[in-house]
């Protein structure tokens, strides 16, 4: 999982690099700072996810299996929160706004950044999700801890990834 | 009989149903098996990428000439560029590590059996989907719709209007996904080194090769994935739209330059330092002394690994950086002749003063070393920005970077073929075609490459479609091409003793060379388990010390 994460993290540098090449080069509108609201409450949502799934994971240590499954759940709302937001933000960026793909430079790599992320969180969620209907089933339990860290690395990984990515966009982007 | 002798096959019906046999070959998940098809796989597209430059060279061998279209010509360096360094270079490089590593490290199998089928597979398909575009458009003799963009495919040329129809995503979309085959085979070495050696194979003991492959992991995932990205980008380009690398929308073209070159630089050092690995192995053995200055070469690879990263510049001198920038870049190119000469000489003073003994394998070996000097030089040459402004576009470059990778890469790996064949098929290879093999490859290439050095200094450049008469150039590409005659028997020489030692070779045994390193410490072939007990390892020769306990190599080391 290091490895992959390595790989993805030297992914996600390139496509952090273009945007931040990108930024101000736009040649016309709309522009970062006419349309980006910083998604405070969003991020919150994921950056706590990651101290749920630390916890969830440390009760299936101690096989403890209700707190693990609440946690756990507890997990997915808070990516799906996030994901919906991220949803949203998109829909008014395209229907409000106007800023597609195709629109200027700043949608072309902000669409590519973002949605990078996103697509990164929405594999994280199925994972979750899977294990989770898994442990419904009875089919988890503590034998199974190291790979549900691995798991856990990943969605860690997520998170700090949209530490960057939020400071780019939203800060130095704008 | 001879199928017979290879525990694999062996059943309880004696021969059974071709399809059974295929179908145990696809769905298989041993890293021996893997690496025999890797290897199997990448020698089949050498035959392609290589009757793909001969088209070239036929072009090229007068001037004036129309043996194919323009348009033909730029596909043909276009594919055989890109299936050269994809899908001949790099499964042969995997397909080596993914055969030895585990055998050298004492493991039964890599740490993700399945990953690596999966790894294999993908880079399987992206090299069928790439030659698939062969099938489209103009028709094979107009080489279909094969990509024309080069193999670096510079913005804006691979914007739709400058590409337009499918061969820019033909391109792209194989590179894509064998990048994320080589991605997880990369990650598959780097733990099974890391997590898998048997008791008492310390990274201290570990044999060079499972050094240099560590390396050589590490540098795919770091340098494979940029690449990953930049395709990403250039597919939301050329599909939805984007304007990553659009002049016309204040995209910028170099942008692309520094993402295909973040990845293209370290690649040559993905693909050298597996030879380097290979030649690390041989020469001692064939030497009859244990490798010289074993810590520095492994610090000499790290340092290379780390360096590599940080000189891809060097393919932009022409593109108008600052001087700081191409001050620093400069620097840092030559900076990795350090640790490169660091190893020749660690070569050197192995073989110095040993009985060496001109196996084939030493043969290849000891070719490496003076090519490999020679392109080396080369390379420093061409670091001097102010050299690199003159000759970076020219035949002169194509003749330095062919040096490196067919006449050190390519004859290193033919050396290991020949070293490693017999543990792999149980059978020893013919000397005298290794030989014949060896000296037509070894005239074939300086033929080819030595004289492709001249025209470019004297002006003629790359990618040339034809040329006038009369600029001196005429008779060194008439040699070229000749050269090119005696590659392609020797390669000939070469399947053929492959093909012929498998089913008429002399019975191997298990340590032919009487080497050192634990994969000959197993059968020939291995079984399918490796090992029946896991070894115990006390030196960096665990071999020597099983053979000679009267005077075993840990006595010395610490």
């Amino acid at each position: 999982m290091y490895g992959l994460i390595a790989a993805e993290a030297a992914i996600f540098t390139i496509f952090v690099v273009a945007y931040l090449f990108y930024v101000g080069k736009s040649l016309v509108g709309p522009l970062p700072n006419e349309v980006l609201h910083a998604p405070v409450f969003l991020t919150i949502c994921l950056l706590s996810s990651s101290l749920t799934i630390h916890r969830a994971v440390a009760a299936l240590r101690r096989a403890r299996m209700r707190t693990f499954e609440l946690w756990w759940a507890f997990t997915i709302a808070l990516g799906a929160v996030f994901l919906g937001g991220t949803a949203r933000e998109w829909h008014h960026l395209i229907y409000d706004q106007g800023l597609t793909v195709r629109t200027n430079l700043f949608g072309t790599s902000y669409y590519s950044l973002v949605g990078l992320h996103a697509f990164h969180v929405t594999v994280g969620l199925l994972g979750l999700l899977t294990v989770l209907l898994l442990g419904l089933g009875g089919r988890v339990g503590q034998e199974h801890t190291e790979r549900l860290d691995v798991l856990s690395l990943y969605w860690h990984f997520v998170d700090a990834v949209w530490i960057v990515v939020f400071t780019v966009v939203y800060v130095i982007g704008r | 009989m001879t199928t017979a002798s290879i525990p694999w096959m062996q059943s309880d019906v004696a021969r059974r149903p071709l399809v059974e046999r295929l179908h145990d070959w696809v769905t298989t998940v041993d890293h021996k098996r893997l690496g025999i098809l890797y290897v199997v796989y990448a020698l089949v597209l050498l035959v392609v990428a290589g009757i793909e430059a001969a088209i070239m060279r036929i072009q090229l061998m007068a001037p004036h000439n129309d043996f194919v279209s323009p348009q033909v010509f730029n596909r043909m360096f276009t594919m055989h560029g890109t299936t050269m360094i994809f899908f001949v270079a790099m499964p042969l490089v995997f397909g080596f590590a993914n055969y030895l590593v585990p055998l050298m490290i004492g493991a039964r199998d890599m740490a993700f059996p399945r990953l690596n089928a999966f790894s294999f597979w993908l880079t399987a398909f992206g090299g069928v989907l790439l030659h698939f575009s062969f099938l489209g458009g103009s028709g094979l003799y107009g080489a279909g719709t094969a990509p024309d963009v080069g193999w670096f495919a510079y913005a804006p040329l691979t914007a739709k209007t400058f590409s337009p129809g499918h061969s820019t995503d033909y391109w792209t979309l194989a590179l894509l996904v064998s990048g994320f085959g080589s991605i997880g085979t990369a990650i598959n070495i780097l733990t099974t080194i890391l997590c898998l050696r048997c008791p008492g194979m310390t990274l201290g003991r570990m044999p060079l090769f499972a050094w240099l492959s560590l390396t050589m992991a590490g540098l795919v995932i770091l340098a494979v994935s940029p690449l990953s990205a930049a395709q990403m980008m250039l597919l939301v380009d050329r599909y939805l739209g984007g304007h990553f690398f659009d002049t016309q929308a204040g995209g910028s073209a170099v942008i692309w330059m520094h993402f295909f070159w973040v990845f293209g630089h370290p690649e040559v050092y993905v693909l050298v330092i597996p030879a380097f690995a290979v030649v690390s192995e041989i020469i001692p053995v064939f030497s009859r002394k244990p490798i010289f200055g074993y810590p520095v070469m492994v610090a000499a690879t790290v340092c290379i690994g780390f360096i590599s990263m940080s000189v891809w510049a060097h393919h932009m001198f022409t593109v108008g950086m600052s001087p700081a920038a191409n001050g620093f870049f400069v620097l840092s190119t030559m900076a990795i002749a350090v640790p490169t000469g660091i190893k020749i000489f660690n070569w050197l003073a192995t073989m110095w003063g040993g009985t060496i003994q001109f196996r084939t394998p030493m043969l290849f070996c000891t070719g490496f070393l003076f090519q490999f000097l020679i392109g080396g030089l080369t390379g420093v040459m061409l670091a001097c920005a102010p050299f690199d402004w003159q000759l970076g576009g020219s035949y002169f470059l194509v003749a330095h970077f062919h040096y490196v990778i067919v006449g050190a890469i390519l004859f290193a790996l033919f050396g290991g073929f020949y070293y490693w064949f017999p543990k792999v098929s149980g059978r020893m290879c013919s000397e005298t075609l290794g030989k014949l093999h060896f000296w037509l490859f070894l005239i074939g290439f300086h033929l080819t490459f030595d004289c492709m050095h001249v025209p470019g200094i004297l002006g003629m450049p790359r990618r040339i479609y034809t040329y006038e008469p009369g600029r001196g150039w005429d008779a060194w590409n008439l040699w070229v091409t000749i050269g090119v005659v005696f590659q392609g028997l020797g390669t000939l020489v070469f399947v053929g003793n492959l093909v012929w030692s498998y089913f008429e070779g002399d019975r191997a045994g298990s340590d032919p060379w009487d080497a050192w390193t634990l994969e000959w410490s197993t059968e020939s072939p291995p079984p399918v388990y490796n090992f029946a007990a896991l070894p115990v390892v006390r030196s960096r020769r665990p071999l020597w010390d099983l053979k000679h306990p009267e005077d075993p190599d840990w006595k010395y080391e610490q």
